[in-house]
């Protein structure tokens, strides 16, 4: 209750001209650098952070969450039109809503991205409000065994999800793990297969990666197969977004999973970007139209995006209250916490009561503001679709290129980007699948850093994963994900060869 | 020829007499450019975007500049870029003693002496954190606990400042840690919190809201006197009321981590020297004085001859150090 009165007291602080105003601006330009490949959240806050240096603490980090907010859905616009994702959370998106947007229906999948996003975040606004101190607790529960134990989470929903066979995944992990690996270890403090080449002693950069990865190499196969199919009459419609947001509650089921999946992963910092594929391969797995993911199909979108928003938001959980950012985003605005002289940590709520829920209550208004917003600009970026393959080819390969350049001016970058896109585009003719390469690359650093943390300090042990209830937990359902496609594949031999056996038997 | 090169002196001396009156000699001409060694957010990229607002404040420079993160490699992604701009004097690196101590431990290719140091402004302190709900009242009780049981010490990355400190701690008190590496001191604060380690050597920024919180406190300062009295952290104490690790019995009277300014190297000394004194009229602005104390270092500044006198004493040190665990690379 005392929460309540706090948050209303948040809301006259938020629900002012001067704060709207912030919000609409911040807003505008999140979606600004969204869409822009390259830019993405955590650089586009870090521009405006001097911006903000003069201004009240709760008025600066309502701009820059707004910002945060305008990303968020911006970078699913580019995932879905053009297959290139301008923020790493939302990979996932692309799995499902390119192929609708291709076939013809991109309003209806970017309405649906939107909607789905917007319940994301409200559900994480709520824990947010009424679970603070509780939430708070359970984060401190996560040493290096729990945080691996999450990353091995996250790893196993996708080995043996349906499409690939199993051994091309664990191949593209691989691949996905050794790419990580390259520059500064953080545990021995050495350099990894920088193959002599000095810039690489800074890894590679996840954006240059996927624009690789997914928009030159879809670019290749599209310029192969389908080079004069590609331009898609969509019209304007703006029913169609209305039809499409009226259609998510059909999804209650997977929007709820999704949502549980984000909260879970923003607090205990999987992050975002674990939380959308994670919840993408667990929708794929128990939907009913499981088989029919990555053909565009309505719940492949709603999975990723709500656990996205779900997580990005209840990212900023840990920040406020412990001092940890659950993102990159966060970790910027963190930074722009102690230059207004604030401290993120678990005073915050004592000290700065009109901070903290003046910030909450705009978040349940920033998101209300960035879905209204978004929602207008749904049928200018459908049109998009409309342009002919001739004309968005090469603006594809100048973004990518741009892009790639962009994220820390390095020439050597643009060319890594182009070595991706011919991978991708291998990949694509091999049938390996790009998610579990994706995914190793983003996360496979952090779930060894961990692993070998828990080595240390259980001197080589692999007891450690199993010390607690909470560890135990995680890593036997891990291990369930793991091994339940094999179990059934087993079964399902045991069978066929039973039925062989019999054959055989009556053959002799 | 004679005449061209004859009317191009004339225009020289000209342009240089116009430009003299000024306070420096040189005078950047196009956008500057701040590289902070590290990712947004930490200790190195906050200095670098706090002399930015003052700069800009006070219009020190007609210039505009910008701040660009290079933190890739523990901060060796900035340095190697420093090192490939040489003799481009719109590149300012803003980085720590990881500059010479980085490439002691590990390959890269680059060496402190590939840039040309202009100043070393602000050092941050070191102090022993335990959990708030820990047995020990001072280092002497902790340092008698850990003598039975081996104990968990996090830090921020490996064979850097924080390890070098955990493995001097071992040596003068006879001691052995496991030294658990996180990706910044921050991250091992929130394991302290948690229990999953059993102490650190954080600076003082990086966990000030962990001890006002009550989930951590420090037990002494790594420094040869009590630090400066500022306004108190938790109720009862500020930063004054720690005492120094030497008053208790842990023989390491100083360790300091100074935040240090870089030009790329082959830049002409006119260059350097404009940059050095850009530093110096930011450190005397009020908003340098709360940067400092918000971030709860120590202002200092060091350049010239005394900066280099600061590198070879601790390159020294940290060589001690690195070579006693078999770090040093070939």
């Amino acid at each position: 209750m005392e929460n309540l009165q706090s948050l209303l007291h948040g809301f006259t602080i938020a629900v002012t001209v001067p704060h709207l105003t912030l919000m609409v601006i911040g807003v505008l330009l999140g979606i600004l650098v969204g869409v822009l490949p390259g830019l993405g959240a955590p650089n586009g806050v870090s521009l405006l952070l001097p911006l903000t240096f003069g201004m009240q603490p709760v008025s600066a980090i309502i701009l820059l969450s707004s910002m945060y907010w305008g990303a968020l859905f911006g970078g699913s616009v580019t995932s879905i039109l053009f297959n290139i994702p301008g923020e790493p959370s939302s990979v996932a998106t692309t799995f499902d809503g390119y192929p609708m947007a291709r076939d013809g229906r991109p309003t209806t999948a970017l309405a649906t991205a939107f909607g789905s996003a917007a319940f994301g975040a409200l559900v994480g606004v709520i824990l947010i409000t009424f679970l603070a101190s509780w939430v708070a607790q359970v984060a401190l529960a996560f040493g290096p065994p729990e945080y691996f134990a999450v990353y091995f989470l996250a790893f196993a929903s996708f080995v043996g999800m349906g499409g690939a066979a199993p051994i091309k995944t664990v191949v593209a992990l691989a691949i996905g793990f050794a790419i990580a690996a390259i520059g500064i270890d953080t545990v021995s403090g050495s350099v990894r297969l920088t193959m002599g080449i000095d810039e690489l002693v800074k890894g590679v950069s996840f954006v240059v990666a996927v624009m690789g990865l997914f928009g030159i190499g879809e670019l290749l196969i599209a310029v192969e197969e389908e080079f004069q199919a590609r331009a898609v009459s969509s019209r304007v419609d703006w029913k169609e977004v209305f039809r499409a947001l009226g259609r998510l509650p059909q999804h209650g089921i997977a929007l709820l999973r999704s949502a549980a999946i984000g909260c879970w992963m923003g607090i205990t910092p999987g992050g975002p970007t674990a939380a959308s594929f994670m919840s993408y391969g667990i929708a794929k797995r128990f939907s009913r139209n499981g088989a029919r993911f990555g053909t565009g199909e309505a719940e492949g979108i709603v999975a990723p995006e709500t656990a996205d928003h779900a997580a990005g938001t209840s990212a900023l959980l840990p920040m406020l209250s412990l001092g940890i950012p659950g993102s990159a985003t966060a970790a910027v605005m963190m930074g722009g916490l102690m230059i207004w002289g604030l401290n993120p940590g678990p005073m915050l709520f004592v000290d700065q009561k009109d901070f903290v829920w003046g910030l909450i209550a705009s978040m349940y208004v920033g998101n209300i503001v960035a879905v209204a917003l978004v929602l207008l600009t749904v049928p200018v970026f459908a049109a998009l679709m409309r342009i002919p393959f001739a004309v968005i080819a090469p603006l594809i390969v100048i973004i990518c290129v741009v892009g790639a350049y962009s994220v820390s001016n390095s020439y050597l970058d643009v060319v890594l980007m182009l070595g991706f896109g011919v991978v991708g585009y291998l990949f694509k003719k091999l049938h390996y699948p790009l998610a579990p390469l994706v995914l190793a690359i983003v996360i496979g650093d952090k779930a060894e850093d961990a692993f070998r943390q828990a080595m240390l300090m259980s001197k080589g042990s692999l007891g450690i994963f199993f010390a607690n209830r909470l560890v135990t937990t995680l890593v036997l359902a891990g291990m369930t994900l793991l091994l339940l496609p094999l179990a059934l594949q087993i079964v399902r031999l045991l069978r066929k060869s039973d039925e062989a056996a019999g054959e055989k038997v009556r053959i002799i | 020829m004679k005449i061209t090169s004859k009317l191009l002196l004339s225009t020289t001396a000209f342009m240089l007499a116009g430009v003299l009156p000024a306070t420096a000699a040189w005078q950047p001409q196009k956008p500057i450019e701040f590289v902070a060694t590290a990712g947004p957010g930490g200790g190195t990229d906050n200095l670098a975007r706090a002399v930015q607002s003052i700069v800009t404040k006070y219009k020190l420079t007609d210039q505009p500049i910008v701040v660009v993160n290079k933190g890739g490699g523990s901060g060796a992604e900035g340095y190697v870029y420093g090192k490939a701009s040489a003799g481009d004097p719109y590149k300012v690196i803003f980085g720590t003693s990881n500059a010479w101590q980085q490439p002691l431990v590990s390959k890269v290719a680059f060496n402190y002496t590939d840039l040309t140091p202009i100043a070393a402004m602000a050092q941050d302190e070191f102090l022993l954190w335990v959990k708030q709900d820990a047995p020990y009242k001072t280092a002497g009780d902790f340092l008698k606990a850990a003598a039975a049981t081996e104990f968990k010490m996090g830090g921020a990355q490996s064979k850097d400042t924080d390890e070098v400190l955990t493995r001097m701690i071992e040596k003068a008190a006879r001691i052995k840690f496991t030294y658990i590496p996180f990706k910044s001191g921050a991250e091992a604060a929130v394991q302290l919190a948690g229990g999953h380690i059993d102490a650190h050597v954080n600076n003082p920024s990086e966990s000030l809201g962990q001890w006002r919180g009550s989930t951590q406190r420090p037990l002494c300062a790594f420094s040869p006197k009590r630090l400066p009295q500022g306004p108190k952290v938790t109720t009862s104490e500020g930063w004054s009321d720690v005492p120094t690790c030497v008053e208790q019995g842990l023989a390491i009277s100083q360790y300091e981590q100074p935040r240090t300014v870089w030009l790329p190297g082959k830049v002409s000394p006119e260059q350097a020297a404009f940059y050095v004194d850009l530093l110096k009229k930011v450190q005397a602005t009020p908003e340098w004085k709360d940067y400092i104390e918000k971030t709860s270092q120590v202002d200092t500044f060091l350049t010239g001859a005394a900066f280099d006198n600061f590198i070879k004493q601790d390159l020294e040190h940290v060589k001690q150090v690195a070579g006693e665990q078999g770090w040093l690379v070939k």
